[in-house]
């Protein structure tokens, strides 16, 4: 009889179980804010945010739609993270990331690959920022996140206020708050459909961006645990004088870190904006797709298969929290998103209370089998 | 000239709310915590503050005594900011969290629940909290007639009881972390924590008192905001939990070099905001959209300033490890 693996040393298990407490002690909290508020509404406020994604396929394309972005975003956070860096500027990334892609598409006139190459561009150059301040200055690198932030966004208004080009007004539409329709402007530079939007229903979100999310998520897998530069990666993470010691170069790693997670969360931009179904518009406070990014990362444990999955989550209860509108704001999402993040900032005593109930578990099984 | 009493008086109201927060980071570093929940912590401040005035408003109590009003809603802000603040310190302390992503959850959170209980409170698509005209300090308050010269400008055109309680607070801050025991010890612990223990001082309980006097100044800056800003409360502070951060990492950790950075970032906001009907700035003829050039100046310019600060910055030794006895 072969011996398995005691279920209490199984990491896999500990950090997904971590992971499902998290959401469920989220959902929670999130229903009992509900109820404070609105006692008649609440279990009809609830439902729409828990089944509106499965109840349509139009619904269910919206949540494959959103999670590539978020996917992108989680993996570029998750990336940062397992280099020791915290990248809270994915949202300054991301903005960054479309910024290029529709230049791409509406300038230059350029396929759709190519302006997700472009996005990837975009971000990167936006992650150069924080990973060279930290390495060369010493300057943390959540405070130069959060500032190019606020930088990138005002200086995409600015760019596309002053690229008249760019905005719908050129293209035949009355408004010159957002950039031109995709549709109209340069058709080629949308993300093929591949004949999912007839299994889908004539879905208008659903396209291949998913499985191009899902692709990268592997490749970052890949890069992760199989190769040298990403053994490096982590080393530096885990401890950066003990992997200096070792011959690492740890400022050249800590830059290249954070320039892979800009280039992930500008690709995310690319995607969502390249799909041909929502305009950039002139915003005045930062992209919360970013920020959105933390969550999905620190549900995975910065695993990039885990990723996947809880992008896939994230996405599906954002698709449900606009369905709650209007007996609830919408923005219950992100409170419920808060708790998760909350939560998982102590994930390591969690996971030492979950290991020591497995173990109890184990040690209960084991004496009834003795026995 | 009275530009320049506009100036300097929308300066000053601006740094108000920047030089609060950044006192209240300084506390809270010094004590051995990273506060990034400043920006949420001013949200919830700025919430409870704003919604205190409003029931004011209604029931008239706010334009018989509208100096009482205001105070009382100061004290709401910082009752609430202390309040929310224990969360980051019940992670970062009790539970040992990673005090980054703790403080990233409270900016996520406080936001979101502002929206949320605005709508329930106001009524669906109300997100707007708006801030009665009574509040403001003029010459009429203290029992003069209204005029507008250089010196009324400067001193009543933008006064609320913001500000001189602001000036209060920072003397109050300054002496309290130099020239009292309770100073020497919290600064101890953000140093060389295990020493201070050793010594007999409670470092758990220094550091809740660090964190929740960032609450209480974090609260009332939210508030301040608010009011500086002037068109009512939409559940955001706008970054301004950030820029303190920068202001304090300026300000080296200190009140006086705060004050000072908080008023140089005051004037660039004034500035962002203001550019258009500031006669001797350049205009930029030919460029659209160059307010979007003006917001991006106070952004950068910290960035520019940290980049020469921060190889000698005397940030606490401590800050950011969760102190373990154990470990010791």
């Amino acid at each position: 009889m072969t011996k398995k693996k005691p279920l209490a040393e199984n990491q896999m298990l500990i950090s997904i179980l971590a992971s499902v407490i998290s959401i469920a002690v989220g959902l929670l909290f999130g229903f009992i804010l509900l109820l404070i508020l609105n006692p008649s509404k609440a279990g009809v406020g609830m439902s729409a945010m828990l089944t509106t994604g499965f109840g349509s396929l139009d619904k269910f394309g919206k949540v494959l739609y959103q999670a590539a972005p978020l996917m992108l975003c989680g993996l570029s956070v998750g990336f940062a993270f397992k280099t020791g860096l915290f990248n809270i500027g994915a949202s300054g990334q991301y903005t960054m990331g479309a910024f290029f892609a529709l230049i791409g598409a509406i300038v230059l006139h350029l396929p759709w690959w190519a302006c997700l190459l472009l996005s990837c561009v975009g971000g990167g150059i936006w992650g150069i920022f924080p990973g060279l301040f930290k390495a060369l200055f010493n300057v943390n690198e959540v405070i130069t996140s959060i500032m190019f932030n606020w930088i990138g966004m005002f200086l995409v208004n600015l760019l596309l206020a002053n690229t008249p080009i760019m905005l719908a007004s050129a293209w035949g539409a009355s408004n010159s708050d957002r950039t031109a329709d995709l549709n109209v402007a340069n058709p080629s530079a949308i993300i093929p459909k591949a004949g999912l939007d007839k299994l889908f229903g004539n879905s208008p979100w659903i396209n291949i961006s998913v499985f191009i999310a899902i692709a990268v998520a592997i490749l970052m897998w890949f890069i992760l645990q199989k190769t040298t530069f990403g053994y490096e990666l982590k080393a530096c993470g885990l401890n950066k004088e003990a992997s200096r010691y070792a011959g690492i170069n740890a400022n050249r790693n800590i830059i290249l870190s954070m320039i892979i997670a800009g280039a992930l969360s500008g690709l995310g931009g690319g995607l969502y904006y390249l799909a041909g179904t929502i305009q950039y518009v002139l915003e005045k406070s930062v992209l919360g797709m970013g920020f959105d990014g933390i969550p999905v990362a620190l549900l995975a444990n910065s695993h990039p298969i885990g990723t996947i999955f809880s992008s896939l989550f994230i996405s599906y209860i954002k698709v449900g929290g606009s369905a709650m509108q209007p007996n609830f704001s919408s923005e219950t999402i992100n409170i419920i998103i808060a708790v998760i993040i909350y939560l998982a900032a102590f994930a390591l005593l969690m996971r030492g209370v979950i290991m020591k109930l497995l173990k109890k578990l184990a040690g209960k099984a084991d004496k009834e089998v003795s026995a | 000239m009275t530009v320049l009493a506009n100036i300097i008086s929308l300066t000053v109201i601006f740094a108000v709310p920047l030089l609060l927060v950044a006192l209240g980071g300084m506390y809270s570093e010094h004590s051995g915590v990273i506060n990034l929940a400043l920006e949420g912590i001013m949200v919830i401040g700025a919430l409870c503050g704003c919604f205190l005035l409003r029931a004011f408003d209604q029931n008239g109590f706010g334009k018989a005594h509208p100096q009482v009003a205001m105070l009382l809603a100061i004290l709401i802000a910082a009752a609430a900011g202390v309040a929310f603040s224990l969360l980051l310190a019940f992670a970062a302390i009790n539970l040992k969290a990673d005090q980054t992503i703790g403080g990233t959850a409270l900016n996520i959170f406080a936001p979101a629940f502002a929206v949320v209980v605005t709508w329930a409170i106001q009524g669906q698509g109300q997100t707007t909290i708006q801030i009665p005209t009574w509040i403001k300090i003029t010459q009429e308050t203290f029992g003069f007639e209204r005029t507008d010269g250089f010196f009324a400008t400067l001193f009543f055109k933008y006064q609320y009881l913001t500000t001189p309680v602001a000036i209060i607070l920072f003397i109050v801050a300054w002496l309290l972390m130099y020239k009292t025991k309770f100073g020497l010890r919290l600064r101890a612990c953000g140093e060389h924590p295990q020493a201070a223990d050793s010594v007999g001082i409670n470092v758990y309980r220094m550091r809740y008192a660090g964190v929740m006097i960032s609450g209480f100044l974090a609260g009332i800056g939210g508030l301040a905001y608010v009011i500086a800003v002037g068109s009512g409360f939409s559940s955001s502070v706008g970054g301004y939990g950030f820029l303190a951060l920068a202001v304090m990492i300026f300000g080296n950790w200190k009140p006086f070099t705060i004050l000072g950075s908080a008023l140089i970032f005051a004037l660039f906001k004034v500035i962002a905001a203001y550019n258009s009907s500031i006669p001797f700035l350049p205009k930029f003829e030919g460029l659209k959209d160059q307010s979007s050039l003006y917001q991006m100046l106070p952004y950068i310019v910290t960035m520019v300033v940290l980049v020469f600060t921060s190889k000698k910055s005397k940030a606490p030794k401590a800050e950011g490890i969760p102190y373990d006895k154990g470990s010791r």
